[in-house]
């Protein structure tokens, strides 16, 4: 076996240029199938976190999935109701307490309850429509993005004396407001109050830098005349894949409607599967166009080599050694190919996470963005098991084909 | 004398649209300390038996015992057993592996036999090289030497398990007269020092003339096999 596994590398070493086309073809499919693979999954990854990242992985808002039966139904099972004019239902989730307390003795993360109510801020004569909502500073910080996006001041900023509010920058752009100023806010009850500006944010997202407002909960309560009233609950998990486990949980347990994170972004994450399959088949065809590189090269390996291939069958060499012989061939080129695939991979993955390029963002200015590379090792197993599977091939066929030469056919040949 | 080769009616017939008989009905034995030649005319079938007889080719029909046993039940791997242990191969090419040194090459039996030390065949490698006059070549690639060197060196190789029987093709059909002369020399030192038989396929008269039993083929068929008195040495 030695003597067979010598002669496999005197034969590869015999001819260095050849060898290292044959090593760089498989180094380069495997090189370049990682960082493929690195880029595509890191994009992939980015997105998902910039998705999970801006969003509670799990929403309970005040919903019902199907309305709610009525009393009457109820009472009378067997009856069937036409113009049933529907019980009034208090909105908001019902005893809010009770709720939150539920959730926290077994949710695996962290969670904040608000209320989120529409309004209008009124200032300079101009009335834009936004969102409140009315938040628990210290909780909120933990659970939502906003809290790293500040521009200026905080969250716990709300808690100082007196109403206060935090914005977003293009909405007081928008109002002429800054820092300081006092805004009007009208709730859709009428409620009115004056609210001071102690934080601006800037979440990249125009949607929420143009219409979020926040207010402390109870400013927010007392606005929308709902005392104590809760309509939404956002968990921030430990594993932001275990959202849909715990929204069912969730739901099942109060009844209101839990929204995972990969419910709200369902259609974003089918484009997601598209995208992943063209990426296995762009990397499967690189790795197949360098498997068939393999084979080329090693069968006109086993086709130069046809004369030693008689030689030792008329020293008395067997047709399992010849086989064994030009595997382990195929399989040094296929292994040597993926060590310095892994470090072409390892360079075009380094290379690419350097680039660095600019997102201009219209009235914002620029954020700096690197590629995002997911390294995994899977990637370089992957890769190189492929290689080694297709030199393996490479090396069989070619080697089957030269064991059964009759080596006289060849003696006749060379004479 | 031991009767090493043993053919009874071997033939061989090459399948084609018209099938060519390369050996018809080659009956021979080959005894211990033989020095054969087979002659005959270009195509007359001299390699396609010497072949046959170094199983590195099966006869169509007909049936070969070497050193009494029957190779036609043989399989493939059994025959490469007996070819690396019992027999020798001199081609007229040297056939040596180039990308090997001299001393490996000579190795390269033995290391597959596998029944000595490293030393041990470095040693006996060494040894048979030096008995051929080769003794400052050891390290050096094939390509590095003269064409009877390296015919020198595929003789070594052909020694180095030991065998009974070496097995030559046109031995010296590409080498000049000189060449010729120290290989000729070799092969039957080969047999009257050593005790091999040799059977050599050439169409070299003037060794043909010298050997102490010549066999020859026309079309395949033994014409006449006749054993000479003695050579002078």
């Amino acid at each position: 076996m030695r003597l067979i596994l010598e002669l496999a590398l005197t034969h590869i070493a015999g001819r260095g240029r050849q060898t290292i086309v044959a090593i760089l073809g498989v180094a380069l499919g495997v090189g370049f199938s990682i960082a493929m693979a690195a880029l595509m999954q890191g994009t992939e990854k980015d997105f998902i976190a910039q998705l999970v990242d801006t969003m509670p992985h799990v929403q309970i808002s005040d919903e019902r999935r199907t309305p709610r039966r009525q009393p009457a139904e109820d009472l009378f099972p067997a009856a069937q109701f036409e113009g049933l004019r529907p019980k009034e239902d208090r909105r908001g989730i019902l005893n809010p307490a009770a709720a939150f307390a539920s959730l926290r003795a077994w949710v695996p993360g962290r969670m904040a309850q608000s209320l989120r109510t529409q309004g209008v801020v009124r200032y300079a004569g101009r009335d834009i429509g936004v969102s409140i909502i009315g938040i628990e500073p210290e909780i909120e910080a933990s659970v939502s993005s906003v809290a790293g996006d500040f521009v200026q001041g905080s969250f716990d900023a709300l808690q100082a004396g007196g109403n206060n509010i935090v914005v977003g920058d293009t909405l007081a752009q928008r109002l002429g407001a800054s820092m300081g100023t006092t805004i009007q806010l009208v709730s859709p009850t009428g409620q009115s109050r004056g609210f001071k500006i102690v934080g601006q944010f800037h979440t990249g997202s125009n949607a929420r830098d143009e219409s979020e407002t926040y207010v402390l909960l109870k400013n927010a309560q007392i606005l929308s005349e709902r005392q104590n009233a809760i309509n939404d609950i956002r968990l921030r998990l430990d594993d932001p894949e275990a959202a849909p486990r715990v929204a069912r949980q969730a739901e099942a347990e109060l009844g209101y409607k839990a929204v995972p994170w990969q419910e709200a972004n369902e259609s974003l994450l089918e484009a997601l599967v598209v995208r992943n399959i063209v990426m296995y088949t762009v990397v499967g065809a690189i790795l197949l166009v360098a498997g068939f590189g393999i084979y080329n090269i090693i069968s006109t390996i086993t086709h130069e080599k046809a004369r030693d291939i008689a030689i030792l069958k008329s020293l008395g060499f067997t047709q399992s050694n010849m086989r064994r012989l030009f595997l382990i061939e195929g399989l040094a080129l296929g292994f040597a190919g993926s060590v310095v695939g892994w470090l072409i991979g390892f360079l075009l993955c380094f290379t690419l996470s350097q680039v660095e390029f600019k997102i201009s963002g219209g009235a914002v200015g620029r954020e700096i963005t690197r590629l995002p590379l997911f390294w995994s090792p899977w990637h370089y197993a992957i890769a190189s098991a492929f290689a080694l599977v297709s030199s393996g091939v490479a090396g069989y066929l070619p080697a089957r084909h030269a064991a059964q030469l009759n080596p006289v056919d060849i003696i006749r040949g060379a004479a | 004398m031991s009767i090493l080769i043993e053919a009874d009616r071997l033939t061989r017939i090459l399948p084609a649209i018209v099938p060519v008989t390369l050996v018809r009905d080659v009956s021979l034995t080959v005894s211990e300390k033989e020095f054969i030649a087979i002659t005959g005319p270009s195509g007359s079938g001299k390699s396609s038996l010497l072949y046959l007889l170094g199983l590195l080719d099966r006869p169509t029909s007909g049936a070969l015992k070497i050193g009494g046993q029957d190779t036609s039940q043989l399989d493939d791997d059994a025959l490469a057993r007996l070819r690396l242990e019992s027999l020798g191969f001199v081609f007229q090419f040297h056939f040596l592996l180039p990308e090997f040194s001299v001393l490996k090459n000579v190795e390269l039996p033995m290391r597959k036999a596998g029944r000595l030390s490293a030393s041990e065949m470095s040693e006996r490698a060494a040894g048979l090289l030096e008995d051929l006059g080769l003794a400052g070549h050891l390290d050096k690639r094939p390509d590095q030497l003269s064409g009877g060197q390296r015919q020198r060196v595929a003789v070594a190789r052909a020694l180095a398990n030991d065998p009974h029987v070496v097995l030559a093709d046109e031995p010296t059909g590409s080498l000049d007269s000189k060449s010729s002369e120290q290989v000729f020399t070799i092969l039957r030192d080969l047999v009257k020092k050593r005790g091999k038989t040799v059977i050599a396929v050439t169409h070299d008269m003037d060794i043909a003339a010298r050997v102490d039993r010549r066999i020859h083929l026309v079309d395949g068929k033994v014409v006449s096999d006749e054993r000479v008195a003695l050579s002078p040495a």
